[in-house]
């Protein structure tokens, strides 16, 4: 049996994006900029994406920009509004739980220069808004805290976190690139300034990621030479890529109240059948609000990378915050972040569901991994 | 990720000598909780020779496959020849580990080593 449950990590691409896509890979090579047909076609066929990507978030189509990655748009975001604004502050405030693209993104930002705090977050995930009040400052130019998290799946207040940042004349960036698709996004509603997403995690291909910026953000290129993008952002387009975002972000939003709770159903199905079936486990994250298609349990005494290896043998694919999937030796800094001690960080699972998911699948992993945590535990000084 | 060998997978997922010894004349625990490995080798020692050895891990594949892979290696062996096991020729016999587990198979040798000299300080007459 092949099942895949780490979606947060990548997608399947839709059948219908990459039939979309291949007229751009094959016949319609031309470069967009360039006078003659083929080029115009190309073109034609970013407009048509950018039309289709502003219409599924509600915001005016000069205010998407393509990019290689949720990476590059987080870089862009953050370095671009940082540069431009700092003669009014060199100040920045993030979250402790973001993703590497957002913290990294700020490290090296203070190493220029900026000061960055790192917010705290409550047990469940959740940023204290107190504390993000009580950390503006004068001379605070951007904060910058993810929608979704792409490990525990805890859902940030948003549109209370723009209001707060507007209200001091803030710029706010959301990395969203786990929530498009899973949560109904309407940009105009929401008022974030900046929004990163990128089109593998929503069925859509690799290599391209999307920045919207709001009309009137003060921020500078990150990518310097033509004109392509409105002279915002150089390099010939990724126009295959393109077209499959813009595809993918027309499918990922239809319906996504019906997927939600599809999904929902599976989590929480195959959470109550972990909880009940294996003691000592610990649910990481919040119970409710959480990404409908997320689970992230810690499993008492074991080690990750090992429950992810037992799985794979039972042609399960999920992922884990243990450190022995990374280069590092220290687990999830996510999982420390809500709290967690090391060593029940490292024996964290996560898996994340799609609608190709179903309820067959939910409970082949429930009838195998009960024995997987009891043969590793049988394996563990630890207990 | 690199992907381990046939021959780890198996160590992995049919591990040797699994357990504890509870009448142990030697045990060895190495490394921590904080980075995610913990190695104990419990040792049976008769003449000089370790006629049994067990271990228990907690840890990733290649830390469970090197515990497995060093109490193969060394059963049966003096005290001597089992101290002169290098954590190379715990990742040789396993046809290699990826480079960032190789700290896995120091684990196993030091874990080891620890065992033997646990058994030495009990033994020693004073």
């Amino acid at each position: 049996m092949d099942i895949y449950f780490d979606n947060s990590a990548t997608t399947q691409i839709n059948k219908e994006v990459l039939e979309e896509m291949m007229p751009y890979l094959t016949d319609i090579y031309g470069n967009p900029s360039s006078i003659y047909s083929l080029g115009r076609r190309a073109k034609k066929g970013i407009d048509l994406a950018r039309k289709r990507i502003a219409s599924s978030l509600n915001c005016n189509i000069n205010e998407i920009f393509f990019t290689n990655s949720g990476t590059e748009s987080d870089n862009w975001a953050i370095k671009g509004v940082a540069l431009a604004n700092k003669k009014r502050g060199r100040h920045i405030i993030t979250t402790s739980i973001e993703h590497h693209a957002v913290l990294n993104t700020c490290k090296y930002l203070e190493t220029e220069g900026f000061e960055v705090t790192y917010l705290p977050v409550k047990k469940n995930g959740v940023v204290d808004i107190d504390s993000l009040k009580k950390e503006i400052r004068e001379d605070t130019v951007l904060i910058s805290v993810m929608y979704a998290n792409n490990e525990i799946g805890t859902i940030q207040p948003i549109k209370e976190i723009a209001k707060i940042t507007h209200e001091k004349g803030i710029y706010f960036h959301t990395d969203a690139v786990q929530a498009v698709g899973n949560i109904e996004i309407d940009l105009k509603d929401l008022d974030v300034d900046l929004l990163t997403y990128s089109g593998h995690k929503i069925n859509g291909p690799k290599g391209i990621g999307v920045l919207y910026i709001k009309q009137g953000t003060k921020i500078t290129n990150l990518l310097h030479g033509g004109e392509q993008e409105k002279g915002k952002r150089a390099g010939t387009e990724n126009v295959p890529g393109i077209i499959g975002i813009g595809k993918a972000t027309e499918l990922a939003t239809e319906g996504i109240k019906q997927k939600a709770i599809y999904l929902e159903n599976l989590r929480d199905k195959c959470i109550n059948g972990i909880m009940e079936n294996i003691p000592d486990t610990i649910l990481n994250g919040d119970p409710v609000n959480r990404l409908p298609g997320n689970i992230n349990v810690c499993f008492k005494y074991i080690e990750g990378e090992s429950i992810l290896l037992m799985l794979d043998q039972l042609g399960i694919a999920a992922s884990s915050g243990s450190a022995c999937t990374s280069a590092s030796l220290e687990p999830s800094h996510v999982l420390l972040a809500i709290g967690l001690p090391h060593e029940i960080a490292h024996g964290s699972l996560r898996l994340s569901f799609s609608k190709e998911n179903n309820e067959k699948e939910i409970e082949y992993l429930l009838t195998v991994l009960p024995n997987i945590v009891e043969n590793l535990r049988r394996m563990s000084p630890l207990k | 990720m690199e992907e381990y060998s046939k021959k780890l997978m198996d160590h992995f997922m049919n591990p040797r000598n699994v357990g504890e010894i509870k009448d142990a004349d030697g045990i060895g625990e190495v490394g921590n909780p904080r980075c995610g490995d913990i190695m104990r080798i419990y040792i049976k020692v008769k003449e000089n020779r370790i006629t049994n050895i067990k271990f228990l891990t907690f840890g990733c594949g290649a830390a469970v496959a090197t515990s497995s892979m060093v109490t193969e290696l060394v059963k049966g062996k003096t005290l001597e020849e089992a101290l002169k096991v290098t954590n190379q020729e715990v990742a040789d016999s396993l046809d290699g580990l990826p480079p960032i587990k190789m700290h896995c198979s120091n684990l196993a040798e030091q874990a080891l080593k620890a065992a033997i000299e646990d058994y030495r300080k009990k033994h020693t007459k004073q």
